[in-house]
């Protein structure tokens, strides 16, 4: 691999393949700490960390992992490298670790992080997998930045406590303001995407890893013939269905 | 006193601390498998089940097994593994005993370990442990609260799958179609439930 493409692996994630708004993963912590900028800040940081640690192990375990435990493992992983940065920002930034609270520990459970370990690192050298999550995780912390600074701006009027505005609209700092200032982001990219004659980003699932058993799920449960061949299958792990449908989710 | 204080836990769970609308969690689930009425109903039945069980489980082992030898710092990594356990015991179980049950709730099982709302009611079920003075939160108290994060689930995925199926038939701008209404949606939803404010602690004044 030459420098061109490390510099692509690097770049991809932080506009073309933005994994907040192009691929829409991780929209918990996106809507719920960005009630301002530098809890958007911290947050993009803790997870960039999370993922760049996990990529790293998961890319260098990655002949030793069998492939039907790897969903638990990869899991096993990544709990490991959120407990260390709980732990870290419990120790150097306790206003930091009260803001974000609970969504802390549940990085372990965001789909940016699994989705980039089952669809990046699982198959690329140690080196490009670094990048691609720092890149990611620049991406998200973009994102994350770009929506705390929109809440802030007018739910307080200030920017990283700077005050600029004398208005205030509360509603912007509560929850509706969260899932409406994202659905205007996700409304602007898709506009400039459209505009480049792109697909626009029009489910949460297209880059979810979980997303071949849920759509299977929701298809079973339409025609209502959750037969035990398929339930079986699913049963096996949803390892088997997501490298199946690997095709059809590429992102 | 304690029914008083449970009904109170359980109806705050419901409206006030609504864990889609109001605690963000669980948001994937809320705008991926909200389409159809049916779907719906059935992710969020197995979602309450699964939040019920591993409350169940969970809260003992924290308070008895991590709390008194200090490793109270395992948390996060313990939950997740236990979850993810549980999810596998409980669809083998319904399988063998329950095969009527585990026809309709099966298929979204494996879909809920990476749920982050399943983590995190576990995790601050025990963090109200530490924090309510206003009475003695016990693991009763937790089971309830779970049970009604899972039916505030529910109630929040049925209004938002009947407001999208109004949608469909509706004149949407190019660029907002897909996600973006449907979160402008959301917030709607998400204000709406807003006027249930305060309205638990005058339903059931309990100091």
């Amino acid at each position: 691999m030459n420098k061109k493409s490390y510099f692509h692996e690097f770049t991809k994630g932080i506009i073309k393949e933005n994994p907040v708004l192009c691929l829409v993963l991780g929209t918990c912590p996106t809507l719920a700490v960005t009630t301002s900028a530098s809890n958007a800040i911290g947050m993009g940081i803790a997870a960039t960390l999370v993922l760049v640690c996990s990529n790293a192990v998961i890319s260098m375990l990655r002949k030793v992992i069998p492939d039907k435990v790897r969903i638990p493992a990869y899991i096993t992983i990544i709990a490991g490298f959120v407990t260390i940065v709980q732990m870290l920002v419990k120790a150097f930034s306790p206003s930091i670790n009260d803001a974000l609270g609970i969504y802390l520990p549940l990085i372990v459970v965001n789909c940016i992080i699994l989705g980039r370990a089952e669809m990046y690192a699982s198959k690329n050298k140690v080196i490009p997998s670094i990048l691609d999550g720092l890149g990611m995780g620049i991406g998200f912390t973009a994102a994350l930045l770009c929506m705390g600074i929109i809440r802030e701006l007018f739910g307080c009027g200030t920017i990283f406590g700077i005050s600029i505005m004398p208005v205030k609209i509360l509603i912007f700092i509560l929850p509706p303001g969260g899932f409406f200032v994202f659905g205007m982001l996700i409304a602007l990219a898709n506009k400039l995407n459209s505009k480049k004659g792109k697909k626009a980003a029009d489910s949460p699932c297209s880059g979810c890893p979980m997303k071949s058993s849920c759509s299977k799920s929701e298809s079973n449960a339409a025609t209502d013939c959750a037969t035990n061949g398929t339930s079986d299958k699913l049963n096996a792990g949803t390892a088997d269905n997501e490298s199946k449908s690997k095709g059809a989710i590429k992102c | 006193m304690l029914i008083k204080s449970l009904a109170a836990v359980f109806l705050a769970a419901i409206l006030t601390e609504n864990y889609v609308l109001s605690k963000f969690l669980g948001i994937c689930p809320f705008l991926g498998v909200s389409k159809k009425l049916n779907t719906a109903v059935g992710m969020s039945v197995a979602v309450t089940f699964v939040m019920v069980i591993s409350t169940a489980v969970t809260f003992p082992i924290y308070t008895y097994l991590l709390v008194p030898h200090d490793l109270g710092y395992l948390q996060t990594i313990v939950f997740i593994l236990i979850i993810a356990g549980l999810v596998q015991l409980v669809e083998v179980v319904l399988k063998r005993y329950i095969p009527s049950l585990y026809k309709s709730l099966g298929v979204y099982l494996p879909l809920i370990t990476t749920n982050c709302a399943i983590l995190g009611v576990t995790m601050l079920v025990l963090q109200k442990v530490d924090s309510t003075t206003l009475y003695n939160y016990t693991y009763i108290h937790a089971i309830v609260n779970s049970l009604g994060a899972g039916i505030g689930f529910l109630v929040a995925m049925v209004m938002f799958a009947g407001v999208r199926q109004k949608m469909e038939n509706c004149d949407i701008p190019k660029s907002l179609k897909g996600l973006p209404i449907t979160l402008v949606a959301a917030s709607l939803t998400a204000l709406s439930f807003l006027g249930f404010s305060g309205f638990v602690d005058k339903l059931i004044p309990l100091s």
